[in-house]
């Protein structure tokens, strides 16, 4: 008895010891890709400012009311590290806490739309038969629903807030990752491997979770990286649109705020320059790091 | 017959079929058995339903009529009898690049069939175990490496060492040469000879290649458009061929050059048409030659279906000759 309990320990301290090797065989990877680590360092930035932003800046420069006393347009320098904006408010806090918006909303919708798109595409492209067929016309339903319309429509339907737009953003950006995934899982499904492995005894659910999963999980990831910055310039636009959470300042409430009060007329490029970049940043940020990340988990791209 | 006779694998009228309305009859009425311990080739042209045959023993093509049997259990689509099967019976695969998932390590690779039988024992000590056996020797030297790593060669012995890790009591080869290098194809021919000859384990090895039948094999089973027109001893199939189709197989073979070369000619075979009568007879030399007529037998090759009759003592062949 005491036999059979130490060989099960000491397989799965194997186990642990390989993934140990794994592990440090990806980072040791990733650490030689310098457009990965620079792509790595600046989202990291981005986060810290995001989750220090408290400790940053004075959330009292956010607040028109607060801020009846500061000059307003004021060019950068001085107090005022980015300047202000029409009504006094200072561009540099709206900077800071708008990267909190911004990356949460791009984040949280990404996962919401890569965990939907992901199930969907798995269950029609494995099921097969009626279950695919009746997925893939919902998906097609979702597809061919205009966008924009859609959006402001779920917008002014639910209110205006954060949640809500990233309910938004995902309920009409999933179908994208359901076909992509669906069709990875339909050439998956056709290998060689998934065959012996079926020959071996698998069941279906260790097909799926030995064998599809982890090969279209680069494509997630891949599709994630995309569905990231797609996210968070959604976001811009209904913010731009004037759909946003009106509490929370966010780059694009920023850009909208900016153009409403003809900051690109008076040349106020303090104004909306930072937010711009700041989307562009973490957008190509983003797009670095997910392609090394894929190339890290698909063994066959290493050799490139 | 005793127990230990009994074949450990028995078709009995097996059709599988594919397509629209099941038009394709791509195994179309197949009797055969394996014996315990021998390794039986099974040769025919590409198309011929080799691999479909041996595809629907272990399971992986549902089978439209007739029973197969292993080890005197039905093979059915019960998951659960199915996983039971498929740990008595084995299979490897003509392309071993895409038989091993990218992703996975060659321990994963051979550990994976353990893991789902939840095979007890030390998993690192039965990996090396089954790597030492197929012959990749020192075992610790590949455990880590990913399939892209490795030879064609030693792709074909990690699946073999992973379809031997199960201790199975059929092994079901599929083309397991025919991707691999000429230098290489001997020594993997003879691994699998010797896993007959040491663990008593039966395979059916499918080939296009009778060549490979005459190196390793007990006996021989010849496949046309989906039924078996000839099997027998090695020896004797290939020394006195008793089918028209095997005698022209042969004569292409570059070993054999004592017989007349015969490129068979007419229509390719085509599954979904198979034709009345003997179904080789449109593209049958005998037919095409006069002979027939002049044995009067050609109306019974148009028009009758020949069955596998007895030509020497465990030598069968359907054939009106």
């Amino acid at each position: 008895m005491s036999g059979v309990v130490r060989a099960e320990v000491s397989r799965r301290a194997l186990a642990r010891a390989r993934r140990r090797v794994a592990w440090g065989d990806a980072l040791g990877r990733l650490r030689r890709d310098r457009l990965a680590l620079a792509g790595l360092a600046v989202l990291v930035l981005v986060a810290l400012m995001a989750l220090f932003a408290p400790w940053l800046v004075d959330d009292a420069g956010l607040d028109a009311v607060d801020s009846l006393d500061n000059p307003t347009w004021a060019r950068p320098g001085g107090d005022f590290l980015l300047g202000t904006d029409h009504l006094g408010r200072s561009v540099a806090a709206q900077f800071v806490y708008g990267a909190r918006v911004s990356l949460f909303v791009g984040l949280a919708a990404t996962v919401l739309t890569v965990a939907i798109g992901t199930i969907v595409g798995i269950f029609a492209g494995f099921s097969g038969r009626w279950v695919d067929a009746t997925l893939m016309r919902l998906t097609d339903w979702f597809l061919v629903i205009p966008f924009l319309p859609l959006a402001i429509v779920l917008a002014s339907v639910l209110g205006r807030g954060i949640w809500n737009i990233v309910f938004v953003i995902s309920v009409t950006s999933w179908p994208a990752t359901a076909r992509l995934v669906r069709a990875q899982v339909l050439t998956v499904k056709e290998r060689l491997y998934v065959d012996r492995a079926r020959a071996l005894g698998a069941s279906r659910a260790h097909v799926v979770r030995r064998h599809v999963l982890p090969n279209v999980t680069p494509l997630i990831l891949a599709s994630a990286t995309l569905a990231v910055p797609i996210s968070i310039l959604t976001e811009t636009t209904l913010a731009f649109l004037g759909l946003g959470d009106p509490t929370q300042p966010s780059w694009g409430k920023t850009l909208e705020e900016a153009f409403q009060a003809g900051a690109i007329g008076r040349n106020a490029w303090w104004y909306y320059l930072p937010a711009g970049l700041g989307i562009v940043t973490v957008v190509l940020a983003f797009t670095v790091f997910g392609r090394a990340l894929e190339e890290i988990l698909d063994p066959r791209l290493r050799e490139r | 017959m005793s127990e230990h006779d009994a074949p450990i694998v028995s078709l009995r009228d097996v059709h599988v079929r594919f397509g629209r309305g099941a038009s394709v009859r791509a195994v179309d009425g197949v009797d055969l058995e394996v014996r315990r311990g021998e390794v039986l080739a099974l040769v025919g042209e590409s198309g011929c339903g080799k691999t479909t045959l041996i595809r629907s023993i272990i399971g992986l093509e549902p089978v439209a009529s007739g029973s197969i049997e292993v080890d005197g259990h039905a093979v059915t689509r019960d998951a659960r009898s199915l996983r039971r099967l498929r740990r008595r019976v084995q299979m490897i695969f003509q392309d071993p690049t895409g038989a091993l998932d990218p992703r996975h390590t060659i321990h994963e690779a051979v550990a994976e069939g353990l893991r789902i039988h939840r095979v007890p024992g030390d998993e690192a000590a039965l990996v090396a175990d089954a790597l030492a056996r197929a012959g990749l020797r020192p075992p610790e030297r590949y455990v880590r490496r990913f399939p892209h790593e490795l030879s064609g060669g030693q792709r074909q012995r990690v699946l073999i060492a992973a379809a031997m890790a199960l201790d199975p009591a059929v092994l079901l080869a599929d083309e397991p040469v025919a991707s691999l290098d000429a230098s290489i194809r001997g020594e993997v021919l003879a691994l699998m000879r010797s896993f007959v000859d040491d663990h008593g384990v039966s395979i059916v090895a499918v080939t296009h290649d009778l060549g490979l039948a005459w190196n390793i094999a007990d006996r021989v089973a010849v496949m046309y458009l989906g039924r078996i027109v000839e099997v027998g001893p090695t020896e004797e199939v290939l020394a006195a061929p008793q089918h028209p189709y095997t005698r022209a197989l042969l004569s292409v073979v570059p070993e054999t050059r004592r017989l007349e070369q015969q490129i068979l000619h007419g229509e390719t075979p085509d599954p979904s048409r198979i034709p009345a009568g003997c179904r080789f007879h449109p593209r049958c030399p005998v037919v095409a030659s006069g002979e027939a007529a002049r044995l009067g037998i050609e109306a019974r090759c148009r028009g009758e279906d020949p069955t596998l009759t007895e030509r020497a003592p465990g030598h069968t062949a359907a054939c009106h000759l």
